[in-house]
């Protein structure tokens, strides 16, 4: 069993990465702060419930996962998977590749091209349903069996989600790439490519 | 062997480590003959850990760990019964 005089010592070292991850559940930061603040207190109530041994950051990010969509979270009705549109695999790298060579100079600068706030505002503006598994994979790294717990859904809907999240984060990308003119030509047709330099 | 599409079906579970070795050992082998699906995984795996970076690095606010380290302190003193 856990003991609350060392939950401070134990689980303070992973506010950083809570706050993070509740800024982008929540998207403002007076809210981030307030659901890491209500995390911790739920978590230090229940410390005595805690497996010593067992993943602490996991268990926090449980918890903050859980108050977020317990507390939180828009009252907006549940999206549909179809809410994102069907978009093909691998669309930013089917583009990328037509990136302004007089705006990126080398390919290992090519993510570079992003900033920051584009990033974030890509995972941003995924729905709830496919921003959380997205933050907890991507960012934070977890396991799909770590993000089924802490969801409490199937590994195979993490999956799913994940996927259609990811790609539709990824078209987003692609959408700021374009505003900013780092695109020379516009994207290929479904059907026939749109430019064949060299046949054969 | 796999083939192209069956190695770029199984892109998102091997850069997220969570393939059997079976699969993750048919993915690789593809991976060494075909740099085509290995510019697809090299790219992704870039982009995965650009979105990591790039999605943490908000600092925290001053004081916040302060304020819930206070809250820690009230429950002891006050001594209210567990939440669940």
């Amino acid at each position: 069993m856990a003991d609350r005089q060392t939950f401070a010592a134990s689980a303070m070292q992973y506010a950083p990465q809570l706050y993070n991850a509740a800024l982008r559940m929540t998207r403002n930061r007076a809210d981030a702060e307030d659901l890491v603040q209500e995390a911790y207190l739920r978590a230090y109530r229940s410390y005595a419930t805690f497996e010593e041994g067992t993943n602490l950051r996991a268990w926090l990010f449980r918890i903050l996962t859980n108050t977020f969509i317990n507390s939180y979270r828009s009252k907006q009705r549940r999206p549909q998977e179809t809410d994102l549109g069907d978009i093909e695999d691998l669309y930013l790298y089917r583009r990328i590749g037509q990136v302004n060579p007089a705006a990126v100079s080398a390919e290992d600068q090519l993510l570079d091209l992003f900033t920051d706030d584009e990033v974030k505002q890509a995972l941003e503006d995924l729905p709830e349903t496919f921003r959380l598994p997205v933050l907890l994979a991507d960012v934070q790294e977890f396991s799909y069996k770590e993000i089924a717990q802490m969801l409490d859904i199937p590994i195979g809907t993490v999956m799913s989600r994940l996927h259609r999240g990811r790609k539709a984060m990824h078209k987003r990308l692609f959408d700021f790439a374009q505003q900013r003119g780092l695109i020379l030509t516009p994207p290929p047709d479904t059907g026939e490519p749109a430019d064949e330099a060299n046949h054969g | 062997m796999a083939d192209c599409n069956q190695t770029l079906n199984e892109l998102f579970a091997f850069l997220d480590g969570e393939l059997a070795d079976d699969t993750r050992g048919m993915v690789l082998e593809h991976l060494m003959k075909c740099t085509d699906c290995q510019g697809a995984f090299e790219f992704h795996h870039e982009l995965k850990a650009a979105v990591a970076r790039k999605c943490s690095s908000d600092e925290m606010p001053a004081g916040l760990l302060a304020k819930i380290e206070a809250c820690f302190g009230d429950e002891l003193t006050t001594g209210l019964p567990d939440a669940d």
